[in-house]
Formats: structure tokens, sequence, C-alpha cells
């Protein structure tokens, strides 16, 4: 017999696990978007659309393209095995 | 040939944008889910580490002045320091909680000598200015990692220092050599590039 109050325990676990699940997905792609957004912005700040005349330097620091590679290695290597630990968690404790 | 320092600035706050990620994710899961794969729990103290080792060539190579070096070189003693205590607890090495009173140390001397060696007023240039916002940042945001030594799990607190991290990052990412800040740029500062 399930009682009111487990119910409503077992609901907000549940929800809280979606939350967490939710943001830790979104942490990746919003860095990523974060530099899109800035290289669309500020188009000069990526010397790969005009590389002619740049020098080495200039050519391999790019801010907004480091951000989008620090978002995407994030989402790769790290939070994808974070959401399969924190299923295989959830799953372990129901 | 040496890239420019804004770049390096550049580097270090992708470098630490990764890190920022890495807290963030942990105080969002916990710490029991983040462990589960062992080499994550070693994942954030070691490129804090790795980070400290790299500031010693940026004070080599980098620093115009003694008190640049003096700062470069404190950043990389406090967070080679607080890197490798937090490495040895994770390890085991070390089991007393009082050694992440590193990481608050850490803060405090950053944001101390971003604030001393910053010769120059907030609105001087851009790179002024953010050495000043950087400073008191770092000072401001040591009250997260010194309330952590005494509430390890407290989520909020958590997230409070990956949020200073990742703000530290986007302020590394933003600053320029020679570039005006709301439209100030002092004649003394050189012609602005780009």
């Amino acid at each position: 017999m399930e009682t009111p109050i487990t119910h409503d325990a077992t609901a907000a676990r549940a929800h809280d696990h979606a939350l967490r699940i939710y943001a830790v997905s979104l942490l990746g792609p919003a860095t990523v978007a974060g530099g899109l957004i800035w290289a669309i912005l500020q188009p000069y700040r990526v010397t790969l659309l005009h590389p002619r005349g740049q020098g080495l330097w200039w050519l391999v620091f790019e801010p907004p393209l480091f951000v989008v590679l620090i978002g995407a290695l994030f989402t790769v290597f790290v939070a994808r095995p974070v959401l399969a630990d924190l299923e295989q968690a959830d799953a372990a404790t129901r | 040939m040496q890239p420019r320092a804004e770049m390096i600035h550049w580097a270090f706050g992708a470098m630490i944008l990764f890190v920022g990620l890495c807290l963030l994710c942990e105080a969002l899961v916990g710490q029991e889910v983040w462990r589960m794969r062992r080499w994550r729990a070693y994942l954030w103290p070691t490129l804090a580490f790795s980070l400290g080792v790299l500031l010693w060539p940026v004070m080599a190579f980098f620093t115009n002045s003694a008190i640049h070096m003096y700062a470069h070189g404190s950043w990389a003693e406090v967070l080679m320091l607080a890197g490798g205590a937090e490495l040895a607890l994770v390890r085991g090495r070390l089991t007393s909680p009082l050694w992440r009173l590193t990481w608050p140390l850490a803060f405090v001397t950053a944001g101390t000598a971003f604030l001393v060696h910053e010769q120059n007023p907030w609105f001087f240039a851009r790179s002024a200015f953010l050495h000043h916002l950087l400073g008191w940042t770092f000072v401001a945001a040591a009250i997260f990692p010194l309330a952590l030594v005494w509430r390890p799990r407290s989520s909020v607190l958590r997230g409070g220092f990956a949020v200073m991290v990742v703000a530290v990052a986007v302020m590394l990412l933003c600053d320029r050599d020679v570039a005006p800040i709301f439209g100030h740029l002092s004649a003394l500062a050189g012609a602005p590039h780009r």
C-alpha cells in the first residue's frame, strides 16, 4: 500500500532528479551557444574568418572558439558520463 | 616570437572555464555521483595544479616588472598548493579537512596580488578595470571555499564556488592589452588594436 506521504516524497525526488539531469545536460550546450553568440557579435575576434595577413598566434588564440571548444569537450567527456552515472545512481536507489 | 599577454589570459580563461564547468556539474549532481568514476574525482584538482605549474613559465617569460613577477609567482604557488592538497585529499593521503583552507588562502592571495600589481585606476583601460574586478571578486569569493571547509556538502556553497570560478574565466576571456572600458581609455595606455 502506498501512503500519500511516500508518494509525495517519490514525486519530489523524481522532480529533483529530472531538474538535475536537465541542468547538467544544458551546461555544455549553453557554453557552446555562448561562444557562438560571442563569435557572431564580435566576428573580428575570430581570425579564421579573415586569415590573410594574420600572424600565427592570432590564428591560434581565438577566444570565442576556445569557449565553443571547452563547451564541446565538457559535453562529450564530462557531462555524458555524469548523466549515465546519475541514471545508474537513481536506478539503484529506486 | 611570443604571443601577446592577452592571449595567455584567454588560454588560462578557457582552462579555468573548464574547471568551473566541472565544479558546477559536481555541485549539481553531488559528490557521490561525481566520484562514481575514479578519474573524475581527480579531474579538476589536477587541472588546478597544472594551471599552477603553467603559471611559472608565464612568470618567467611574460612579466615586465618585479611586482608582476611576484604576483604571477604567488598565483603559481597558491594554485599548486591548493590543487595539490585537493589531490591528496581525494587520494586519501591527507585526511584533515582543514587542508581545504588552502583554497580560501589561494583566493585571497590571488585577489590581493591582482589588486596590488595593478598600478592604474579602474578606468585607465579594460585590462586595469578587469584586474581590479578580478581582485575584488577573488577576495569576496573566498567566503565560499572558506565556508566549504566546515560545510563541505552544501550544494549552495559548492554552486557559489563554481559560479565564481566561471566568472573569473569570463573576465579573463574579456581581457585585452589595450582596449577601452565603457568608453574610457587613457591616452597613456597607448593605441588600441583590433
